[in-house]
């Protein structure tokens, strides 16, 4: 949410706008906080990564000539003496997906000043990583009681192991470090870190409401994944 | 100082509205890319609804929560055009695992 007005000065919008800023000879990102800009930077950089992740899953399970395992019955529940398909995983979705709102509320709420809203969105987005974490040491668990590894697995093709542990490990890990920066903020929330202009640790950077949309960019890129992961890994 | 504040706050929030229709969309998208599964559309029906699903959900994501929406397009460009690298990168393992699997076939029936 840049600043349309800088110094005074109005800035042009859309494609016009954008020569202008670009052409500048000064900061290209006009009104956009540097720190919001390279956690950008990070985060296309980090789309990488997990593109590669997904294509290469997709050159594998293409290339294979023996059945993939059928997701929906691996990833299944039995509940209640019923089997639902996928059960686990669409929790884990719908509970990635409150945990977002939630951020995005924060963000909202940091904007407006107003400390213990934002100090309490950010806990219960924390609070959503961590169940969200949990259920997946669960599915982990779970498959490797079944027999998954790396290697091999009784359900089909054996590059399945491999690919599952990778992209759902490499997501997880990305969720584990937000939830531990959700935690911080939370409290330097509540300290009121963010009302005083209280540098951080390894900055002088003053103490800001716009870390906590720079912390909102990371969380929703992991719920952005997830979307992917969802849709090729699971649903596919 | 106090002055910048306050114009930097007329346009960095939003009315809690949009974030809660989107969160409701969200979740209603969510639900429908798990009933795809749950009544097993098998075939062309399945990918496209799945893929359908998927990038108007990180479409909501990405252009509301993320805030891209009221970026400025410096921005908004520098982000999405790589991606393009992507759709290329994609397209490229296509062919290569058509390839792969194609051999693979191919040499089994037939033979070395």
């Amino acid at each position: 949410m840049s600043d349309p007005k800088i110094e005074g000065f109005e800035l042009k919008p859309g494609f016009s706008g954008m020569a202008k800023d670009t052409a500048s000879d000064q900061t290209m990102f006009k009104g956009v906080h540097w720190g919001k800009a390279m956690m950008w930077i990070f985060l296309l950089s980090d789309t990488f990564i997990f593109s590669c992740f997904l294509i290469s899953y997709m050159k594998g399970r293409g290339s294979t000539i023996v059945d993939w395992p059928n997701a929906s019955e691996v990833f299944g529940l039995h509940v209640f003496g019923v089997d639902v398909p996928l059960l686990l995983i669409a929790i884990m979705t719908f509970v990635l997906i409150t945990s977002s709102g939630t951020m995005a509320l924060a963000v909202k709420y940091g904007y407006e000043r107003n400390k213990k809203m934002c100090g309490w969105l950010i806990l219960a987005t924390a609070i959503g990583g961590l169940t969200f974490v949990g259920m997946q040491a669960f599915e982990w668990s779970k498959l490797i009681h079944e027999g998954v590894r790396p290697w091999e697995n009784p359900f089909g093709a054996p590059q399945f192991g491999s690919f599952f542990f990778m992209i759902t490990g490499f997501h997880g890990t990305h969720v584990t470090f937000g939830v531990i920066f959700l935690f911080i903020y939370a409290y330097k929330t509540f300290a009121g870190h963010y009302d005083e202009g209280k540098r951080g640790w390894f900055t002088t950077m003053k103490g800001d409401y716009v870390e906590i949309e720079i912390l909102g960019l990371y969380w929703h890129f992991v719920d952005l994944v997830w979307v992917f992961i969802f849709a090729f890994f699971y649903l596919w | 100082m106090s002055n910048t504040e306050e114009k930097k706050q007329d346009s960095t929030t939003h009315k809690i509205g949009i974030y809660l229709w989107i969160w409701g969309l969200l979740f209603v998208l969510s639900f429908f890319s798990y009933m795809v599964d749950w009544y097993q559309f098998q075939g062309m029906l399945r990918w496209s609804l799945i893929l359908f699903f998927m990038f108007l959900k990180a479409g909501l994501i990405m252009a509301f929560f993320m805030h891209l929406f009221w970026e400025r397009y410096a921005l908004v460009n520098v982000l999405l055009w790589p991606m393009t690298a992507i759709a290329c990168f994609i397209f490229l393992m296509v062919s290569e695992f058509k390839y792969t699997v194609f051999t693979r076939f191919f040499y089994f029936v037939v033979g070395g």
